[in-house]
């Protein structure tokens, strides 16, 4: 493995486009500079820490325009992970990304460790998800440090997530402390549980000031939920269709 | 009889478990071991083999010399033999069945001077239909060739015999119950295909060594060179590895084996070589090695590639194959799978696992579920519900030792038992999604109904985790 200085890695690419003027001080969904590592930490009854993982990378992907990329998705998860908190299930994965992935279940934290670093040297892999429960003595600063410049070396992004960790030493380049939060009231049943709705707070990030969001899934689409209760907007099934240049109130109005 | 009574019979008896399987498998290495006098076999079950010798007699100084030859070899080698010979395979069978000790039919004679005293079983028919034979009074194939009219000078009455045997087994269409189809297969008329066997060599490279082998990184450097060497070996016959196996003999006689499958057909020596080093780290070399032996028992077609094109890609990270290959060697086959969708309305019987390249099928969509949780726990865990009515909503729940108020709900969903699959007392499931209140979604549901006959107080389980 030796590293060729003629070719510039993605991650210099990435500091250069820091330095050549684009700092965003503050984090926004749809930002197209984004670090290949990040970490996220979540309680492990519930399945916010996947869901911002994924969220977090269609993001990305939009924001890159790489919404065709129809690579496969590499999903690992260990023993301990998949106990408390289940394998990911098809049809409630997002349609594109149904026939795209590919689930690794390691028995140990270290087999999820090595199968994570074998997918981000892997070039045919869209991103790499991982889960792995508590603070195992393998996933040191030494194992994140070596994910991180796996990640950054071959271009392939991480989102690992962190099922009842404690934020310890890591040199994940964004770090993410996640639960869940009351979803925004469904326009239809007012009564039923709304779209998915997180409580993020990026506590640790090269390049961004840290802060807290309400973060809601929008149909596909990352975005900042501004009031828990007062949106009750959003239409998860588009039940009607918009109206355009039909409706008499709209002409009325014109 | 039983193997308890032939003891009580002959208790120093010698009793054998049968392997019907492994003598396939013999047979099959003596139909190929056989291909030394013709250059065609074929198999016989279950204890038979067919060579095709036309043209090929004189090279073992005439037909005669030929079967002498034939009973010569097989007598070396322990196995008891009847061999005959025969313009057809069918004669032949039963001539080395029913015959003379190395009865030789040759093309010119009179078949039926040789066959026409035989039994009709030499026909190579069932059971049942010899039975009927028997019946019919019939016990010599002399007898049955009388019947067709055979010998007969009038084409017409020939016609009139043979269809009257026709009509009497017209409805047998195998060839193992028509005895008329036989005798015309034995006497040459209607042609009888054979499934020839065909030896097929897998790729095989090999090395001896001087000196036995019991440093680490020696043995490295050999299995490199077999790697190379079986790159080549492949490259020649334009396929590539699925499965390799490398053997090494110890110095005491021992043979250790080392298996490791590929996710897709594969030429790197390089790949080979890394899977290889974690399957030998546990190689007790004992006195040391001797000889490494490197086979591909299976391989597939693969086309060349240009490889300088490739090689910028190539110096950046690993095709997904060699990904594959390295993460199911190390965490095992099962370990690394691709969901499928399955068409079944039951959650846990919705998504099914297959290998990770293979060809996803296609499965009609059920068109759009309603919400799915993003997680599916492997066992739905049971869980203790407080409710207002038996089948009403969900107030309140206890999961993992913590009790949560379900604040916002949507359900029920029904998912009836797929009767062609479970038993009649499968209770149905009423899924709810809920909301506690601290925004926690999940995926709980009632098994049964409160008075559906199939047990007492339905039980509540959680299975799934929206996201």
């Amino acid at each position: 493995m030796s590293f060729t200085p003629s070719r510039p890695s993605p991650a210099r690419m990435l500091s250069r486009a820091r330095a050549a003027g684009v700092p965003e001080a503050r984090w926004r969904p749809g930002l197209a500079v984004q670090p290949f590592h990040s970490e996220i930490f979540a309680p492990a009854s519930e399945a916010s820490g996947a869901g911002l993982a994924l969220a977090l990378a269609r993001d990305v992907f939009a924001a890159l325009g790489q919404d065709e990329d129809a690579r496969p998705v590499l999903w690992v998860q260990d023993r301990k992970a998949i106990r408390l908190g289940g394998r990911p299930f098809l049809h409630g994965l997002p349609p594109a990304w149904r026939d795209r992935l590919i689930h690794v279940a390691a028995s140990t934290p270290e087999d999820a460790l090595f199968a994570l670093e074998e997918g981000l040297k892997c070039r045919d892999l869209a991103c790499v998800i991982g889960e792995i429960a508590g603070n195992p003595r393998a996933l040191d600063f030494t194992a994140s440090r070596r994910l991180s410049l796996a990640a950054e070396r071959h271009g392939v992004r991480l989102w690992l997530v962190r099922l009842d960790a404690v934020p310890d030493l890591s040199s994940a380049r964004m770090r993410w402390q996640v639960c869940a939060a009351r979803s925004p009231r469904p326009r239809w049943n007012p009564v039923a549980p709304g779209s998915a709705t997180w409580h993020a707070e990026l506590f640790r990030a090269r390049g961004h000031v840290p802060g807290e969001w309400m973060l809601c899934d929008d149909n596909g689409t990352l975005r900042i939920h501004r009031d828990a209760d007062r949106a009750a907007a959003t239409d998860p099934v588009h039940l009607v269709r918009p109206t355009v240049g039909r409706s008499l109130a709209a002409r009325a109005r014109a | 009889m039983l193997l308890a009574d032939a003891r009580a019979l002959c208790p120093d008896l010698t009793a054998v478990p049968a392997d019907p399987a492994a003598d396939l498998a013999a047979l099959e290495k003596l139909a190929l071991w056989a291909q030394r006098w013709g250059p065609w076999s074929a198999m016989d079950p279950p204890d038979g083999v067919l060579v095709d010798v036309t043209g090929a007699a004189h090279l073992l100084g005439g037909e005669a010399a030929l079967l002498a030859d034939v009973a010569n070899a097989c007598t070396r080698r322990g196995l008891r033999v009847r061999a005959a010979l025969a313009p057809t395979a069918g004669a032949a069978w039963a001539l080395a069945h029913y015959g003379p000790p190395a009865a030789i039919l040759a093309p010119g004679d009179d078949p039926l001077r040789l066959l026409g005293d035989l039994p009709v079983a030499a026909l190579r028919l069932d059971d049942d239909v010899l039975t009927v034979l028997r019946r019919l009074g019939i016990r010599r194939l002399g007898q049955l060739v009388g019947m067709t009219g055979a010998g007969a000078d009038d084409p017409q009455a020939e016609a009139a015999a043979r269809d009257a045997l026709h009509r009497r087994f017209r409805n047998r269409r195998s060839p193992a119950a028509n005895p008329l189809l036989r005798l015309d297969q034995l006497l040459g008329r209607v042609p009888e295909p054979l499934l020839p066997v065909i030896a097929r060599p897998v790729p095989m490279v090999q090395r001896r060594l001087m000196e036995p082998l019991r440093q680490r990184d020696l043995l490295d450097r050999v299995v490199g060179d077999l790697a190379l060497a079986m790159v080549r070996a492949l490259e020649a016959r334009g396929e590539g590895a699925r499965r390799l196996e490398l053997a090494l003999w110890r110095v005491d006689g021992e043979v250790l084996m080392r298996r490791i499958e590929l996710a897709a057909a594969t030429r790197e020596a390089e790949h080979m070589l890394r899977l290889f080093a974690q399957r030998l780290e546990d190689v007790d070399a004992g006195f040391g090695i001797e000889m490494v032996q490197l086979r591909a028992s299976w391989s597939e077609p693969l086309g060349l590639s240009q490889s300088d094109l490739d090689a910028a890609a190539e110096s950046h990270g690993t095709a997904l194959a060699a990904c594959i290959d390295r993460l199911s060697v190390r965490l095992g086959p099962q370990a690394v799978t691709r969901p499928v969708v399955r068409a079944s309305h039951v959650p846990e019987r919705a998504q099914g696992t297959q290998p990770p390249l293979a060809p996803v099928p296609a499965v009609q969509s059920a068109g759009p579920f309603p919400a799915r949780p993003l997680k599916l726990l492997d066992r739905a865990e049971p869980i203790a519900v407080l409710y207002a009515s038996p089948d009403g909503v969900p107030q309140r729940f206890r999961w993992r030792g913590m009790v949560r108020e379900v604040v916002r709900v949507e359900g029920p969903e029904r998912i009836a038992p797929e009767w062609w699959r479970e038993r009649s007392t499968t209770r149905l499931r009423d899924y709810y999604r809920i909301e506690d209140e601290g925004g926690r979604r999940y995926w709980i549901y009632r098994q049964g109904i409160a008075g559906d006959g199939r047990g007492g107080v339905p039980d509540w389980f959680l299975q799934g985790l929206f996201a």
